[in-house]
C-alpha cells in the first residue's frame, strides 16, 4: 500500500492569494493512499524542507506530491530532500499551481477546483513512480581529433597540456592542414608557415599526442566518454619508423610528372614524395596511382637508394580500433570547384587561378620560389584583376547560400602584397560589399585602398574572356560610375566560396551529429553552445561548423578542447534515470523503435527465453543503452506492441494523469 | 465532466506541453500574469512525441472536450527530430478522428516556445473559446466512465 | 509610383525583384550594355521602386537582346531579361489599349451594320 504525503504550498501569497491552500490540502488529503496532507508558507525554505523531511520518516512515506511552483524551478530542492531523507528523489512529483494555476487565474473557487485537479493528478503519476537510480558510465581518458588543421592541432595541443592522451588522425601523409598552404595571414602579414609549424611540430613532438597521419575515420559505436572508433591506416608504402625523412628516394624517384597537390597542381612532384619541407611526420609516401614499381613492377629506385629500407611495396592498408572518451570533429574545408562558373573562364586559361592558387605562386616555397609569374608563360602580370564573391551568396541552384567570409580581407591582403612588391601592377578588385567585420580588419581594407591603391570598384565580374595575345579581357560592371567596364588584364584571381569537407557527411552520419543543408557540422546551441554538437561526447572546432579565419578557428579550436576536458576530467558520467527501457517479453523485434531513435540508443540483441514447454527459443529484442538514450520516449509511441517504456514518464502514469484530471 | 445547465459550458481541456518549450512557455505566461482560462489542465511531457495517440483517445474517452498538443517549433526540438514525429503521428490520429465524426476543432497541435508565453495563452484562449462553441464532446466519450 | 504598373510586371515576369543583392553581374555581362539608357540591374532596382513609366518610356525595352546571358550569370537567380520583357510588356499593352469600350456603341449603330461588324470593330479599331 502506497503512503503518500501532500504539501501545499502558500508561496508567501503568491498562491495563497488565489487558491485556497487550506482546501486544497483538505480535499487531497482525502485521496486513496493519501496519509499526510499540509500545508506551509514556503515549502522551498529550509524549515518547509525539513517539514517535509520529517514526515517521509516519520510517516513512512513512499512517495510525496509537493503543490508549489514550476517543476522547472524546485523539482531538484525537493528531489535533493526527499534523497536526504532516505527516499527515492524519483518518487517526488510537483504540481504547478503556481506559474499555472495561481498566476494566471483570478477567480479563487475556480482556482481552487483546478489546483486540487492538479494536485490529483500528482498524486495518481505518483502512485505509479518506481525509485530509479542514476546510471553511472565510465570516461575513456582519451580524446580524438579528426582533422590535423591549425583547428585540430590547436585543440590537440591544448587537451594535452591539461594531461590526457589525444590522437589525431589526418588524412593526408602530413598534418597542417589549408594553414599550410597560405603564404601571409591577415591582417598582420605575418607568415603563416612561420606560425604554424612551430605548433606542428610541438604537437609530433608531445608525448601524449599521437599522429596518425595518411589515416581516416571509418566507423563509430559507442556514447559519450566511451566511443569504439576503427581508424583505417593508409598503405603509403614505406615503414613509417624507419623513414628518417632524408628525401633522397623523392630526388631519386624517375617518375617525375605528378601534379602536386600541395602547390594545387601548379607543379610537379615525384611518384614518392614528401608533401613539403616542414611537413610533420617528415616521412615519405608513394603515390599508388603513379608509382611505376606499384603499377607495373617495374622499377623499386626508392627502395635501392633508401639507406634504412623503409619502403615496403607490400604494405596494405591497416584498420586499428581504439577507444576514446570525446572526440573532436575538425574536418575544416575545401574551396569550392569552379566548374560550373564557365564565365570566369577558371579552366579556360591557366592565368584565371583561385585565390588559394595565388597563395601558393606566392609562397617562397611555391613553384615559382616566390616570385609572382603567370602561370600560362612565367611572365610578370601588369594588370591584375580580383573578382569576389565567386559562388558565395548565391541562389541555392546557382552556388552556395552563405558569406564565405575570408575572402574579402584575403583579398584585401593579396592585393596589398602585389602592390608593396611590385608596384607596377595594377590590381582591381570587384566586390559587391566589402565585409571585414573583425579587430583591424577594416583598417586594414582602407590601407588597401588609401596606402597602396588598389582599385576596389562596386560590381561583379560578367564575362572573362581569354584573348589570343594571351591577354584576359575582363567585362564587368562599375555599378557607381554606371558605366561597363572592360580590363585588358594578364592574370585574374577568382575568391572562390568555401565549403566544407566532403569526408564530412559520411563522419556525420557515422557519429550521429548533425549538419545543415550545405554540410557545415550544427552547434548544440547558436548562441550558448557553440563548439558541442547536439550528440553528447562529439565536439566541434574549426571551420567544419561554418566559414571562419584563423583566429577564430583557433579560439573555437581551444573553446572545444575546453569542453572535451570537462568531459575527460570525469571519472564517470551521471546518467539521466529517466530513459527508455524494452519489455523484453513483448518485444517482437520489428526495429521500429530503432528507426525513430536520433541518438542511437537501440540496438537489437538475440536473446535466449524458456518457452512454457521447457525449451529455449533465441529471439531477437530491442535494448537501450542508457547512456545514450536522452529520454524523448519517441520509441515509446513508435512501438506497436507497448513494450518500450519510459522511466519516470511511463503509459501508465500519463494515462493515470489524464485519468484524474478527466474524472 | 462539469456541465452546469444554469451556467455557460465549461469544457474540460487537456494540454499535452513538451518540458523544454511549451511546459516552459506555459510557466512563462504564468509569470508574466497573461490569463488563460482554468478548463486547461497541462501534463507534462519529455518530449511532444512522447504523447501516444493512446493518451488522447483516453482523455477524450474520460470526458476531455479538446485535447492540445504543444511542441518545440519544427527543428527546434531539444531531441532533434521528436516534433517531427509529433506532425506526423497527429496528422494521422487527426484524420482518423475526423472519420469518426470528432470535430477538427476539438484537437489542435501547437509549437510553442519557451519564449513565446504571450502565444501560450492566446492559443488557450483561442482553443477553448473554439471548444466551447462546440459544445460537450459525447461521440467519445465513454458513458460508463461519466461522473454521476 | 504606379503600384497597379509594378504588380503587373512583377506577375506577367514572375520574378522576386527582392532575390537582388546588387552586384551587378547582369550589367556586367551584358552585351547591349552601351546602348542602353538604363542598364539590367538598374530594371531589377526600378523596378523594386516601382518606378516603371520611366522604364516604359525608355528606348531600352527596345534595346535588350533578349539573350538571356544575365539570367544565365544571375548569382541570385533573379532573371533580369524577364523583368525587361515584362516592362516592355506593359509598354505594348498600354499602347494598345485605346479600344472603343462596349457603352460607346449605342450611340454609333447604323442599322446597315452588321452584327459581327461592331463586335470585330470593337476588339479591332481605336477610337
Amino acid at each position: 500500500m502506497q503512503r503518500i504525503g501532500v504539501f501545499v504550498c502558500h508561496c508567501g501569497t503568491n498562491i495563497a492569494a488565489t487558491v485556497d491552500v487550506k482546501t486544497v490540502a483538505e480535499t487531497l488529503g482525502k485521496e486513496p493512499g493519501v496519509v499526510i496532507s499540509q500545508d506551509y508558507q514556503y515549502m522551498c525554505s529550509e524549515s518547509g524542507q525539513n517539514l517535509v523531511k520529517d514526515a517521509i520518516k516519520e510517516h513512512n512515506l513512499t512517495g510525496i506530491v509537493i503543490c508549489s511552483c514550476s517543476p522547472r524551478m524546485h523539482e531538484n530542492t525537493f528531489r535533493k530532500a526527499a534523497a536526504a531523507a532516505g527516499l527515492n528523489p524519483y518518487l517526488v512529483e510537483i504540481a504547478n499551481i503556481r506559474e499555472q494555476c495561481s498566476w494566471i487565474h483570478k477567480e479563487i473557487a475556480t482556482a481552487t477546483e483546478k489546483a486540487v485537479i492538479l494536485g490529483r493528478a500528482a498524486i495518481a503519476k505518483v502512485h505509479l513512480n518506481a525509485p530509479l537510480t542514476a546510471g553511472e558510465s565510465p570516461v575513456v581518458k582519451k580524446a580524438l581529433v579528426i582533422g590535423g588543421g591549425i583547428a585540430g592541432i590547436q585543440t590537440a595541443l591544448d587537451i594535452a597540456e591539461a594531461g590526457f592522451d589525444v590522437d589525431i588522425v589526418e588524412k593526408n601523409p602530413t598534418i597542417g592542414g589549408k594553414m599550410a598552404q597560405i603564404d601571409k595571414t591577415f591582417p598582420t602579414l605575418d607568415c603563416a608557415a612561420c606560425i604554424l609549424t612551430p605548433k606542428m611540430v610541438e604537437a609530433s613532438q608531445n608525448e601524449r599526442i599521437t599522429i596518425r597521419s595518411f589515416s581516416e575515420v571509418t566507423d563509430v559505436k559507442g556514447f559519450v566518454g566511451n566511443f569504439t572508433v576503427k581508424i583505417k591506416k593508409k598503405a603509403r608504402y614505406v615503414d613509417e619508423t624507419k623513414c628518417t625523412g632524408c628525401g633522397l628516394c623523392t630526388e631519386k624517384c624517375p617518375m617525375k610528372k605528378v601534379p602536386n597537390e600541395f602547390n594545387m597542381g601548379l607543379d610537379n612532384r615525384s611518384a614518392v614524395y614528401i608533401p613539403f619541407a616542414q611537413a610533420v611526420p617528415k616521412v615519405a609516401t608513394i603515390d599508388p596511382n603513379y608509382c611505376m614499381m606499384l603499377k607495373t613492377g617495374k622499377c623499386g629506385v626508392c627502395s635501392k637508394v633508401c639507406s634504412v629500407g623503409a619502403i615496403n611495396y607490400k604494405q596494405q592498408d591497416e584498420i586499428i580500433e581504439e577507444k576514446y572518451g570525446a572526440i573532436i570533429v575538425a574536418t575544416g574545408f575545401n574551396p569550392i570547384s569552379l566548374d560550373k562558373y564557365d564565365e570566369f573562364a577558371y579552366g579556360q586559361s591557366p592565368d584565371v587561378v583561385t585565390s588559394l592558387e595565388l597563395e601558393r605562386l606566392m609562397n617562397a616555397a611555391g613553384p615559382n620560389g616566390g616570385t609572382l609569374l603567370r602561370p600560362s608563360d612565367k611572365t610578370h602580370p601588369h594588370t591584375i584583376v580580383f573578382v569576389q564573391c565567386v559562388g558565395s551568396r548565391c541562389d541555392d541552384s546557382k552556388g552556395k547560400p552563405y558569406c564565405s567570409k575570408i575572402c574579402c580581407m584575403y583579398t584585401a591582403k593579396h592585393a596589398m602584397l602585389i602592390r608593396e612588391k611590385y608596384p607596377d601592377t595594377e590590381v582591381y578588385v570587384f566586390y559587391i560589399d566589402v565585409r571585414t567585420p573583425g579587430k583591424n580588419f577594416d583598417e586594414f581594407y582602407r590601407r588597401a585602398v588609401e596606402q597602396y591603391n588598389v582599385h576596389y570598384i562596386k560590381g561583379m565580374v560578367g564575362k572573362v574572356t581569354p584573348k589570343s595575345d594571351g591577354k584576359i579581357d575582363v567585362q564587368a560592371s562599375d555599378l557607381l560610375a554606371n558605366e561597363q567596364l572592360h580590363i585588358n588584364a594578364d592574370m585574374v584571381v577568382l575568391a572562390a566560396a568555401i565549403e566544407p569537407d566532403k569526408t564530412a557527411r559520411p563522419l556525420a552520419t557515422m557519429l550521429t551529429t548533425q549538419m545543415d543543408t550545405n554540410d557545415f557540422f550544427t552547434e548544440a546551441h547558436p548562441k550558448l553552445r557553440p563548439v558541442e554538437s547536439a550528440t553528447a561526447g562529439i565536439f566541434l572546432s574549426g571551420a567544419c561548423q561554418g566559414p571562419k579565419d584563423i583566429p577564430e578557428t583557433v579560439a573555437q579550436a581551444s573553446a572545444a578542447a575546453a569542453k572535451a576536458i570537462g568531459l575527460l576530467c570525469k571519472n564517470s558520467i551521471t546518467c539521466n534515470p529517466c530513459v527508455a527501457h524494452s519489455n523484453e517479453l513483448m518485444c517482437n523485434g520489428c526495429s521500429s523503435c530503432e528507426k525513430v531513435c536520433p541518438y542511437g540508443a537501440i540496438t537489437y540483441i538475440d536473446k535466449e527465453f524458456r518457452m512454457p514447454d521447457r525449451t529455449t527459443k533465441v529471439r531477437r529484442v530491442a535494448s537501450v543503452n542508457p547512456a545514450v538514450c536522452q529520454g524523448c520516449g519517441a520509441c515509446t509511441v513508435a512501438c506497436p506492441s507497448g513494450a518500450m517504456d519510459l522511466n519516470g514518464f511511463s503509459n501508465s502514469q500519463i494515462m493515470a494523469e489524464v485519468d484524474a484530471i478527466c474524472k | 465532466m462539469q456541465v452546469n445547465d444554469n451556467k455557460e459550458f465549461q469544457p474540460l481541456i487537456v494540454a499535452f506541453c513538451c518540458n523544454w518549450c511549451s511546459y516552459a512557455g506555459a510557466d512563462l505566461s504564468g509569470t508574466n500574469r497573461l490569463n488563460y482560462p482554468t478548463n486547461v489542465k497541462i501534463i507534462r511531457v519529455p518530449c511532444s512525441c512522447r504523447v501516444n495517440p493512446m493518451f488522447i483517445l483516453r482523455a477524450f474517452q474520460k470526458g476531455a472536450d479538446g485535447v492540445i498538443l504543444c511542441g518545440c517549433h519544427p527543428g527546434d526540438c531539444h531531441y532533434t527530430s521528436g516534433n517531427y514525429f509529433t506532425r506526423r503521428r497527429m496528422t494521422l490520429l487527426f484524420s482518423m478522428l475526423d472519420f469518426l465524426g470528432i470535430e477538427r476543432d476539438r484537437t489542435r497541435v501547437e509549437w510553442v516556445s519557451a519564449a513565446e508565453g504571450a502565444k501560450f495563452a492566446a492559443t488557450m484562449n483561442e482553443f477553448t473559446e473554439a471548444v466551447k462553441k462546440l459544445g460537450p464532446n459525447r461521440r467519445l466519450e465513454d458513458l460508463r466512465c461519466r461522473k454521476q | 509610383m504606379n503600384k497597379n504598373l509594378k504588380e503587373q510586371v512583377l506577375r506577367s515576369s514572375g520574378v522576386n525583384v527582392l532575390k537582388c543583392m546588387r552586384c551587378g553581374k547582369c550589367s556586367g555581362t551584358c552585351p547591349s550594355y552601351d546602348e542602353m539608357e538604363y542598364h539590367p540591374h538598374q530594371f531589377v532596382y526600378m523596378v523594386e521602386k516601382g518606378d516603371i513609366e520611366t522604364l516604359m518610356k525608355s528606348p531600352s525595352i527596345y534595346k535588350c537582346l533578349t539573350c538571356f546571358a544575365c539570367v544565365e550569370r544571375c548569382p541570385r537567380n533573379v532573371e533580369p531579361a524577364k523583368v525587361v520583357e515584362a516592362v516592355r510588356l506593359a509598354a505594348v499593352r498600354q499602347q494598345d489599349g485605346n479600344h472603343l469600350s462596349p457603352d460607346m456603341i449605342p450611340e454609333m449603330l447604323d442599322d446597315d451594320l452588321p452584327q459581327q461588324a461592331i463586335v470585330t470593330a470593337l476588339r479591332k479599331y481605336a477610337k
